[in-house]
């Protein structure tokens, strides 16, 4: 299997220096780049491959790229942003791939910085990636001083400073609007849209923001093709994508996978299946903010289309498994938790609604809730749902809930019937 | 013009608004939070909801948020649908869920907004069953009350205080639902215009801090419409009064003038009406014993009057000195008895040759007076002289307001309506600021201007001049500016020659003439070239130009007359003469004078020295007229009747008429009377008797009540005093009336005595006045101005030239130096605005500091007026070298009278003390 992203990894865990990397087959991209092709062929290269953005949303690259005034005789700064504030429950895959070749990501950065046009690019990395912080700035120095990076890259005219910015991190910042603001320095609250960022971004400029995953998987395209790219895959989304699996199984992990992949196969196949004494009782596919999927939903194929006919969402495509010796209530109040402290306060719903939802989850999770408490969940999922706030950190979090509620609800009455959590 | 749909109706709208202006303003009741007028829009509270439906098929709609929906042509909404109505009131359940049950002990109970929009929503059961988020409230000055308790996190308060006012020191910290607004320290707040938050804050988090020592309920307030007193802008507010004090100030809506807001000065300077010292009796020196320590004694109103009887009846020469803060009306009624010969101007000479100057320039020039609202059409401006953030505070409010909210270049290509705050906040600017500031030291908006210089008053009129001469040959040159001020000269041309509607700003601050003259040459040139330029003049006190206006002779004159031994009376109005001239010279005239009459609210200098004192009614206690630096006439009125001897002064001078047997004592029942003699007097003042209705004006045969309907306790006010029930008293003066039984409609807007209607009553109600939100009073906003636009055939440019400023070594140039807290008169009499204001001292740049040997703290010695001074030296970084700073105002350093040059040697601690 070709793995255009983890291929060339080390295993001891080490990152890959810039000599292994180009050894690897690294910076070829942009050397081709360089030589025979223009931003627009590079936009529709990327738009061929069909490559869409990893960070959860889903939109496909090329086209965002394309939004971006391009040409001569447009006279203003422009910049690429990666986003790597990689803070969804569940997801671990950007970190992994930033320790492993930190270099992948800076090429992946050189080739939209030059579709786009943009001069300066800027990494947001949650400070407390340490690693791969430190990697990166590293990365970064050698690229300087292989004039990968800096004026006139492999003497062409293409120009590019990349600044790597450790910032505080919150989930937030994951809403790339909000991210623009907290590099800004500026409280990161989402922003109102029109303007959009690619007329009014970072400092007021065109800005296009990418996952870091995204950014990671465009290099490969370039070299080898978008017909090659969209071959690695099972179904029509084409590409790979690293998938990883958290709960009780015998082998959580990440690992770069073709993408439309089916659930059971990454569970049974990579994540050596559930641990002796645990089934398997439903899936979260996506990251937290998608919603469960069952055992007969197990042969989905873990893509975009694929996933959202059962009612779930790719998303980030971090598996998270629920056993059957595991409370599902507990579950989501962990979950409720984590999104209610990171909701960033500016809109009513969001800010006054999940906290409520937290200690209604509490209460029943300890077996004091009345009935009322459980009738409150579905009005205030109501309340967040998407349009009703201000951004979709509120309606993503009620996704899993939402499913929760529908499928779980036995679990929930039970907890009230018995004035305590079954499983304790 | 747009039509849309609100349950099925049409109704047609502007152009360009958002469906929640378009509602309000048509009389629906949507409710909302973080939205304000002045502000616009957000989207961050999530309650103003209402469905949209994409045609007249569609059932189900969307819930959208009116503030950031565009009203165009063809939207159809519902505002009752059953799902956003329900929407609306979880919306503010879920504020509930944390907001404390404070409403009996709560400030802002019965004008809150949040209990408004609660009501109004209709939620009413509480669900939430679990702890509230509380926090720790700061002590944060003198003038507001923290109390975050109560907070519902619209971000109304830090987007006043940061982007509307530029203040620092306020912020946003925090997350989720424990963000807290507050500043990084306890302390006082920084901004001139914090004291707004009070009335922007939607429910108790910001309350009035000196309202609240001697609190009162709206409900049980009295109030009428009157003029802040302590500046010359003439902001509208609201005072309230209760059992004989009054209890605190809130703004006025004027579009034309301040708008919603009005500063800390006006706002919290209002307890020298209250103050323990107030004169309330007559006060008479026996002849006999008239030596320097004798205490006047109170004696009755008969008394006195029959003393004034016997000094007229005596035909003692009299002279009148008139106020700067005085009403026409009582003025006028001092020059009357007196005399057009015998009557004085009571200010500097330096400042009744400005104002004059100031008069002179808006008459005969081609450049019109703006007002605060007009300013906000600018496209560029030159601020020369002027620091508007301590002199005429909510002018630099409504600079910084323009700055934010002009429709820019960007806004325009990406389609951003100037109510999208939202959007607006995110758009980074590419053009520089269209702002420039040239004043003699720092200032708060030096930050905010493309380029600012600081200079001597004579080099900043240099500048003037040669912008002038810049933008237009006619202007006279200048030979001889110094070389580092050419490149700005070019630069602030070029911006002004390419701007549609440049505004230049001046004032008398300064104390130089020179630098006035300049600010018009560059005004007038403009215009010149075909720009309608307008000149903004900056005048210290809230009648300076109408006294000035009314017309008088100089101070100086009259110390001459006495001198002569031609009169031997004075009669004083409403003045500490301390203030107007060196105090030797003051002393000197009031030794000469034989018998001094005073009529003022307080003890001052000049009062202490008076043989007679009348207590005078202060703006809250009396009716009358003021001139605005604009040229603005505008009404007060009374808000409550003073008690025991306290009048009017203008009653008190008709009194005196009465004594001396004038026609005037009969025929001035009203005040229409005073002001029909004064505009046949003086053909300027002709529109003066029509500013606002007649006191024979009545709405559906009714007076317009002072109080609300919900007014209560009256008769037991005074039950301590007596049992006896008093009656109301009545008020033969307007057509308002001290009672809560009147008119219970909308009358005239200059007769508005307060902001309520069904369901609305927090100072939010003020919509339902407003032909549209935010726009001008229903009925137009009250004030009439009395310069206007004209054409000049020739432009009258001023051709003197100042020479190139110089100074010689030991020299400094002593320049007044302005604070919103302590340069003014009377609101330096309440206690926290003495609280915020500065002890004497005298600024100076660091290396002048080190010229002289001295540090920050040390004294610092100069003579003036053949009396020494010693000041402890501040860090003025921001002053060029050779000028000192010297705060304006304050009472120990009263009679100096910047700018003058002086030389300053170290001082010493006099070990005598």
């Amino acid at each position: 299997m070709e793995l255009p992203m983890t291929g060339s990894f080390r295993s001891d865990g080490q990152p890959l220096s810039l000599k292994e990397y180009e050894a690897a087959g690294g910076y070829q991209a942009l050397r081709k780049m360089l030589r025979s092709l223009t931003p627009d062929e590079v936009i529709q290269i990327v738009k061929d491959a069909k490559l869409c953005g990893r960070g959860g949303a889903g939109f496909s690259t090329g086209r965002k790229w394309s939004f971006m005034p391009r040409g001569e005789q447009v006279p203003t700064v422009k910049y690429l942003v990666c986003n790597a504030d990689e803070m969804e429950p569940g997801t671990f895959k950007d970190r992994f791939l930033m320790e492993g070749s930190p270099h992948q990501l800076i090429e992946g950065i050189a080739v939209a910085s030059y579709a786009i046009e943009a001069e300066t690019a800027y990494i947001f990395l949650r400070a407390s990636y340490r690693k791969a912080a430190a990697r990166l700035a590293n990365a970064i120095g050698e690229a300087y001083a292989h004039n990968y990076l800096g004026k006139n890259i492999l003497d062409s005219h293409m120009n590019l400073e990349i600044y790597l910015h450790t910032s505080a991190g919150r989930y937030i910042c994951g809403e790339a609007s909000a991210m623009l603001n907290s590099l800004e320095g500026r409280r990161p609250i989402p922003r109102h849209k029109p303007p959009h960022m690619s007329t009014e971004g970072f400092f007021g400029k065109p800005t296009v923001v990418n996952n870091a995953e995204t950014l990671f998987s465009v290099p490969p395209i370039l070299v080898h093709g978008p017909q090659w790219y969209l071959g690695l895959g099972r179904t029509a989304e084409g590409g790979t994508k690293i998938y990883s699996v958290s709960g009780k199984v015998n082998n959580p992990g990440v690992w770069e996978l073709p993408i439309g992949i089916t659930i059971r196969e990454v569970v049974e196949q990579y994540a050596g299946g559930m641990r002796s004494g645990v089934k398997l009782r439903a899936v979260i596919p996506g990251g937290a903010s998608s919603g469960f999927v069952f055992e007969k939903e197990l042969d989905t194929p873990l893509d975009i289309a694929s996933l959202a006919k059962v009612g779930s969402r790719l998303g980030t495509g971090t598996l998270i498994i629920l056993d059957d010796q595991t409370c599902p209530v507990g579950m989501v109040y962990n979950l409720q938790k984590f999104y209610a402290h990171e909701s960033c306060g500016w809109c009513t719903p969001c800010r006054e609604g999940l906290p409520w939802v937290v200690e209604l989850l509490r209460e029943i999770e300890a077996g004091c809730a009345e009935k009322e408490d459980l009738e409150l969940l579905p009005e205030l999922i109501q309340i967040m749902a998407p349009g009703h706030t201000f951004c979709d950190l509120a309606s993503g979090a009620m996704e899993s809930l939402a499913s929760a509620l529908r499928h779980f609800r036995n679990d929930f009455e039970q907890h009230l019937v018995r004035q305590q959590c079954p499983w304790s | 013009m747009p039509t849309i749909y609100i349950e099925g109706r049409p109704y047609e709208t502007k152009e360009g608004q958002n469906l929640l202006h378009v509602c309000l303003s048509l009389g629906f009741n949507i409710p909302y939070f973080c939205w304000h007028p002045a502000m616009g829009s957000v989207g961050a509270c999530r309650l103003c909801a209402v469905k949209l439906f994409k045609d007249e098929k569609d059932q189900t709609g969307k819930i959208v948020m009116a503030c950031l929906t565009p009203a165009v042509d063809g939207t159809r909404i519902s505002i009752e649908d059953p799902e956003v109505m329900r929407f609306r009131a979880q919306m503010i359940e879920l504020l509930m869920t944390n907001h404390p049950h404070d409403c009996p002990v709560c400030d802002e109970g019965g004008e809150c907004h949040l209990q408004d929009m609660t009501t109004m929503t209709g939620h009413t059961r509480r669900r939430f069953r679990f702890k509230k988020r509380t926090y720790r409230n700061q002590d944060l000055g003198p003038f507001i009350r923290h109390e975050m308790n109560r907070c519902i996190h619209c971000y109304r308060c830090v987007r006043f205080y940061n982007e509307y006012a530029g203040g620092l020191d306020l912020a946003a910290f925090g997350a989720h639902s424990h963000v807290y607004f507050g500043r990084q320290a306890d302390g006082p707040l920084e901004s001139e215009f914090s004291g707004n938050l009070v009335e922007i804050c939607p429910t108790g988090v910001f309350t009035d801090k000196t309202s609240s020592r001697h609190f009162t309920r709206k409900w049980d307030l009295q109030t009428a419409p009157s003029i802040c007193v302590h500046c010359g802008l003439g902001c509208n507010t609201f005072p309230a009064e209760r059992g004989g004090k009054l209890r605190r100030i809130r703004n006025r809506y004027n579009a034309d003038v301040n708008g919603y807001f009005i500063c800390d000065r006006g706002r919290y300077g209002y307890l020298f009406v209250n103050h323990q010292r107030r004169i309330r009796r007559p006060l008479l020196k026996s002849f006999a014993d008239n030596a320097d320590n004798f205490e006047a004694q109170p004696v009755s109103n008969d008394s006195i009057l029959k003393r004034l009887a016997d000094l007229f009846d005596a035909g003692t020469a009299m002279i009148g000195i008139g106020s700067p803060r005085a009403s026409l009306e009582s003025n006028f009624a001092l020059r009357t008895l007196v005399g057009p010969q015998n009557f004085y101007l009571g200010m500097s000479d330096q400042e009744y040759e400005l104002i004059g100057l100031a008069i002179d320039m808006h008459r005969n020039g081609p450049a019109r007076s703006p007002s605060l609202r007009d300013l906000e059409l600018a496209d560029a401006m030159l601020i020369l002289g002027e620091d508007i953030t301590n002199t005429a505070p909510m002018l630099a409010l409504s600079l910084r307001h323009w700055l934010r909210r002009r429709q820019t270049a960007e806004e325009i290509r990406l389609g951003i309506p100037y109510w999208n705050d939202a959007a607006i906040g995110e758009i980074v600017h590419e053009e520089p600021s269209p702002l420039y500031v040239a004043t003699t030291h720092a200032t708060k908006l030096d930050a905010a201007a493309a380029a600012f210089v600081r200079a001597a008053p004579d080099q900043l009129a240099q500048l003037g001049f040669a912008v002038a001469h810049a933008l237009s040959a006619q202007a006279p040159p200048i030979a001889d500016l110094t070389a580092e001020l050419h490149p700005l000269v070019e630069e602030i041309a070029d911006k002004l020659k390419h701007a549609t509607r440049p505004i230049i700003i001046s004032g008398t601050s300064p104390g130089s003439a020179a630098v006035m003259q300049a600010a018009a040459n560059v005004a007038w040139a403009l215009c010149a070239g075909g720009k309608p330029s307008e000149m903004c003049l900056v005048v210290p006190e809230c009648n300076s130009l109408g006294l000035r206006l009314l017309g008088g002779r100089p101070l100086s004159e009259a110390f001459e007359a006495l001198k002569n031994g031609h009169n031997e009376t004075a009669i004083v109005l409403e003045n500490d003469l301390y203030r107007r001239a060196p105090s030797a010279v003051i002393d000197r005239f009031l030794n000469e004078c034989r018998h001094l009459i005073v009529l003022d609210h307080l003890p001052n200098a000049t009062a202490l020295r008076a043989e007679a004192v009348l207590p005078a009614a202060t703006f809250a206690e009396s009716s009358g007229t003021l001139v605005n630096n604009e040229g603005r006439l505008q009404r007060f009125y009374q808000v409550f009747v003073p008690g025991s001897d306290i009048q009017p002064s203008w009653m008190w001078l008709r009194d005196m008429l009465t004594l001396s047997r004038r026609p005037e004592g009969k025929k001035w029942q009203h005040l229409e009377d005073v002001l029909a003699a004064m505009a046949e007097a003086q053909p300027d003042f002709t529109i003066a008797p029509r500013i606002a209705p007649p006191e024979g004006f009545r709405m559906a045969g009714m007076k317009i009540p002072r109080q609300s309907f919900r007014y209560s306790g009256r008769t037991a006010i005074e039950s301590n005093i007596s049992i006896h029930e008093p009656k109301p008293p009545t008020d033969p003066l307007t057509p308002l009336c001290f009672s809560m039984e009147g008119f219970e409609g909308q009358p005239p807007p200059s007769l508005i005595t307060n902001y309520w209607a069904p369901g609305w009553n927090s100072v939010q109600s003020l919509n339902r006045f407003q032909e549209e939100v935010g726009g001008p009073l229903r009925g137009g906003d009250p004030g009439r101005r009395l310069f206007e636009f004209q054409v000049c055939e020739k432009i009258p440019y001023f051709t003197h030239v100042p020479a190139h400023f110089e100074l010689p070594q030991e020299q400094w140039l002593v320049v007044a130096v302005h604070h919103i807290f302590g340069s003014e008169e009377l609101s330096l009499l309440a206690a926290g605005i003495a609280q915020r204001a500065p002890e004497p001292y005298l600024g100076l740049n660091d290396r002048d500091i080190a010229q002289l040997g001295l540090e920050e703290g040390a004294l610092v010695g100069f003579m003036r007026h053949a009396a020494a001074y010693q000041l402890p030296v501040r860090r003025m970084p921001g002053l060029p070298h050779g000028i000192a700073g010297l705060p304006a105002g304050l009472p120990a350093t009263l009679g100096l009278q910047p700018p003058f040059r002086v030389q300053l040697s170290p001082g010493h601690k006099d070990p005598a003390g």
